[in-house]
């Protein structure tokens, strides 16, 4: 895929490897353009979680290794930087599930994603009150604790976290995952919100492709470990392949079983 | 009814003693997750550590810093060559790392300064206080100034600053705190080392009450008990829950143990708080396990 | 390549649902079985019979034990001596007081004391996570030594606390060698260790790991709480009672409490996590590493340090040595032997491939 403007976020042919036997991506290459949303598309087990714990180095807590290629965070090699100097550099992760500190109250845990920044106060809470600005909800239930909060809440103070960093770019792992649809689209009108008025740059791995391909400019489908298509979003969105087998879309009449086996559209990208 | 009376404070004081060895399993629980098996040895270490040092000549004051110095060492090492390697591993594993570490560090110990006991002597007068007509140790209202300075300065850290909260949410998720740019290193560091020092105050305490020998790990087995009744992550649960077991352990063995022909120290702390558990499963003040489906 | 699995269809469901279904894996046990129960026992000596294999198979068995509660149900338990004593103190009062019993009925007898009181301290697992449970079972641990050493009933009034164990007869032949034990012993552990392989196979094996990997949600769809948890802790004290009586009938000679110490608990403890929880072949594992370590460090150090420290900071020496092997194989594999055992087996089968 030609590169539009800057990158901010080169990933270059990664191989990683999980408890040494493990293959799990064989060879994936991405590009992450500064401002832009990306959106990383494919089923389960396809490796996109494990595509973002490369770049953000939480893979050996997991006994993974990245074992070939190089990941370049505005033209410096990020590999083999700590997790906490990432976050300095730039990039944060939401994980996938949320993981907020259940014990702590909402605002502490947004308090903890500006650990890394050595501002006074006054700046940490001109910061925490714009990211309630963006995450009213949170507001309200500022000092009840984590645990007790609804999946909403926390998906949205797991974002409210990673922007307390002032990140240059924030991986978002499935943040549909587990919310009701009307949620989805209020989160996600939110990272665009984010994007836009914010300038930071989203490299979303997401399932519900329906909702990522509306709201992100780039897409790259994984399958089983490896791109097996990109493009942009819009393009992607009308590509035949991607509508079946990832929107549900089918073309044509009605099948019958024998013609659907027959007609099918084979994946034939598969190795 | 003086009796009594007399029995209850000394009691009390003397769980105020198990406290401060709880306290040393708190902190590290509350910043890490991990249930420190080791802080027996470690307090062993740390009295050996100080009595052979006293020993050699140093004066006092050299030596306490000295085997501050030995203690903060002691968890840096341990930070880097255990807990590192082992992040985001269940609790059980750590803990069972703990119990190898506890291994190590007596053995360490041991071969480092030798296994004879040692007296220790804190120049602390134990000439009995008599508060109209109950006579009060004044050793034991020592250990519980200090134990009360720790848990107010441990309170105020772990609540009012920034790396306190950093680590109370490294002890929720280690691998979110990493994601967040928690450096869980420095994290680690700084909280075994402020557990050598709590320890390295029980030891003396402890030290001049038993003397110094292998016997001191076994306060470990007592600080137990007043962990569960007052909740693994509770500073002040560490001292309620020390006052609460000492009295009633001190108490049971007085007025309950001649029915059984005594020697149920070991198992009544235990039982009550088994008992407590019942009514609060967490402890009296432990966080509450917060778990969603 | 080695371990391909290519070619081995399952024509019925008997096949298909049999504890090795990987011809490989079923050749490797009848190898260690025929091994075990036929080679053995003619070309060993006495030492390896009585002090290297008797407890290495008992303390696999109690370490099955364990496994079952902690590995499998999630209740962590550090009281496991305290009913292995129960199991002890259960078969030596059962055949010192009933006329006529015999040996093997004894051992089931303590069983089932064992499960008893595991029942009743496993009550407090209902109410109880994690390592409040953990420190809650110490009470269990504690109280047990105390009652079997201060109500002298339990010992038979005798003087010195000490109970020598009673002569194993079965149709006229009496186990009093080193060879007959081994073999008594390797006879009740595979057969409680087969019983063990299937139950977890079974719909309350797997109600155990359900419990124990999300118990809330285990209750929501149907597992009654109350008898999973305590049928764990029923079961799971069952293995460990009929262990402790082999530890004291083949393996000690003698009927003690001091056998049975929170020494001994950490050390179970310590077998099924460097072996793997969670599996059978774990418990087997750690036992292996528990048993032998000891002796080749004691090796080692004689020879290497021959004469140049004393014997006291050779006992040290060594176990600093432990502690450190433990922090060790946790950090290696925090999974266990099993789980190294997994992944060499998953690299043969890609062989010579790497990956």
């Amino acid at each position: 895929m030609s590169v539009q403007g800057n990158s901010i976020l080169t990933v270059n042919n990664i191989e990683v490897i999980y408890n040494r036997v493990i293959l799990v991506l064989k060879g994936v290459s991405l590009d992450v353009p500064e401002g832009k949303i990306v959106a990383l598309l494919g089923a389960n087990g396809a490796g996109k979680t494990t595509t973002l714990k490369a770049v953000s180095n939480l893979l050996r807590a997991e006994r993974g290794d990245v074992t070939k290629g190089s990941i370049e965070f505005r033209g410096k090699r990020v590999d083999k930087m700590t997790p906490p100097e990432l976050v300095k550099q730039g990039v944060i992760q939401v994980m996938e599930g949320r993981r907020c500190f259940a014990h702590l109250t909402v605002e502490e845990n947004l308090l903890t994603g500006a650990y890394t920044r050595k501002v006074s106060r006054a700046e940490i809470k001109r910061d925490l009150e714009r990211v309630y600005a963006y995450f009213l909800p949170l507001k309200e239930r500022r000092n009840s604790q984590a645990g007790y909060t609804s999946g909403g809440e926390q998906q949205m103070m797991a974002i409210g976290r990673a922007l307390m960093a002032q990140p240059a770019m924030i991986l978002l792992d499935e943040p549909s995952m587990g919310l009701a649809p009307q949620l989805v689209e209020e989160i996600f009108e939110i990272v665009r919100d984010l994007n836009q008025k914010e300038k930071v740059s989203f490299l979303l791995a997401e399932q519900n492709t329906n909702v990522a391909l509306r709201f992100a400019d780039f897409g790259y489908i994984l399958e089983n470990g490896r791109v097996v298509m990109d493009g942009k979003a819009a393009d992607l969105a009308a590509n035949e392949d991607v509508k079946e087998f990832y929107l549900g879309i089918s073309s044509g009449a009605r099948k019958s079983f024998r013609d659907a086996k027959h007609y099918r559209r084979r994946k034939r990208w598969l190795a | 009814m003086l009796f009594f009376i007399e029995v209850l404070i000394g009691g009390l004081l003397a769980g105020v003693m198990y406290s401060l060895v709880a306290l040393g399993f708190v902190l590290i629980y509350k910043a890490s997750g991990v249930l420190n098996f080791a802080q027996g040895s470690m307090v062993l270490f740390a009295a050996l550590s100080f009595v052979s040092i006293l020993a050699m000549g140093v004066p006092f004051w050299l030596a306490l810093l000295l085997t501050l110095a030995i203690m903060v060492l002691l968890g840096v090492v341990i930070e880097k060559v255990v807990l590192r390697p082992l992040v985001n591993q269940p609790q059980i594993t750590l803990f069972m790392a703990t119990i190898g570490l506890s291994i190590l560090i007596e053995a360490l110990g041991q071969m480092i300064w030798g296994s004879q006991v040692h007296g220790l002597d804190l120049g602390i007068n134990d000439i009995p206080f008599n508060f109209y007509g109950v006579f009060i140790s004044q050793f034991d209202l020592f250990a519980a100034g200090c134990a009360a300075v720790l848990v107010a300065g441990l309170s105020l850290f772990f609540h009012k600053t920034k790396i306190g909260r950093a680590l109370r949410a490294v002890a929720d998720d280690h691998q979110a705190a990493m994601s967040v740019g928690i450096p869980l290193k420095h994290v680690w560091t700084v909280v075994w080392a402020a557990a050598g020092f709590v320890a390295l105050v029980a030891g003396l305490l402890w030290g001049s009450r038993l003397g110094v020998q292998f016997a001191l790990t076994l306060v470990v087995l007592k600080a137990l008990p007043v962990l569960i009744l007052g909740g693994f992550t509770s500073i002040p649960g560490a001292i309620i829950g020390g006052l609460i077991i000492g009295a009633t352990e001190k108490l049971a063995e007085v007025f309950i143990g001649p029915y059984f022909g005594g020697g149920i120290e070991n198992w009544f702390p235990y039982a009550l708080a088994l008992v407590f558990l019942l009514i609060r499963p967490d402890g009296l003040f432990g966080e509450k396990h917060i778990e969603r489906v | 390549m080695i371990y391909r699995e290519t070619g081995q269809y399952k024509s019925n469901y008997g096949t298909d649902e049999q504890i090795f279904p990987i011809r490989q894996d079923r050749i490797g046990v009848m190898i260690i079985l025929a091994v075990a129960y036929l080679a053995v026992p003619f070309i060993g000596n006495d030492y390896w019979f009585s002090a290297i294999l008797i407890p290495f198979l008992v303390l696999s068995l109690a370490a099955i034990g364990l496994n079952l509660l902690t590995g499998y149900a999630g209740q962590l338990s550090l009281g496991s001596a305290g009913f292995m004593a129960v199991g002890a103190f259960a078969a030596y009062n059962s055949m010192l007081r009933i006329e006529g019993m015999p040996f093997l009925l004894g051992f089931i007898l303590a069983g089932l004391s064992a499960a008893a009181v595991g029942i009743v301290f496993g009550l407090p697992s209902l109410r109880v996570k994690g390592f409040y449970l953990a420190a809650a079972t110490l009470a269990s641990q504690f109280f047990i030594e105390w009652v079997l050493t201060k109500f002298p009933w339990f010992t038979n009034y005798s003087a010195s606390g000490v109970i020598t164990a009673q002569k194993m007869v079965l149709f006229g032949y009496a186990f009093d060698t080193p060879v007959s034990r081994y073999v008594l012993t390797l006879v009740i552990v595979t057969l409680l260790a087969l019983v063990a392989k299937n139950l977890v196979r079974t719909r309350t094996g797997r109600d155990w790991m359900a419990i124990r990997d999300m118990d809330v949600a285990a209750e929501v769809i149907g597992i009654p709480m109350l008898k999973t948890k305590l049928l764990a802790f029923a079961i799971s004290s069952f293995y460990l009672g009929v262990a402790g009586a082999l530890w004291a009938y083949c393996y000690l000679g003698t009927v003690e409490p001091q056998a049975f110490e929170l020494a001994r608990s950490f050390q179970l403890l310590f077998i099924i996590i460097i072996g793997g929880m969670g599996t059978i072949v774990g418990a087997f594992f750690g036992a292996a590493f528990i048993v032998f370590f000891p002796i080749f460090l004691n090796l080692f150090t004689s020879t290497v340090f021959a004469g140049q420290l004393d014997p006291g900071m050779l006992s040290h020496l060594e176990q600093f040595v432990f502690g450190s092997l433990i922090i060790f194989f946790l950090i290696v594999e925090p999974l266990g032997l099993a789980r190294l055992w997994q992944l060499g087996k998953q690299k043969l089968r890609l062989w010579p491939f790497p990956h």
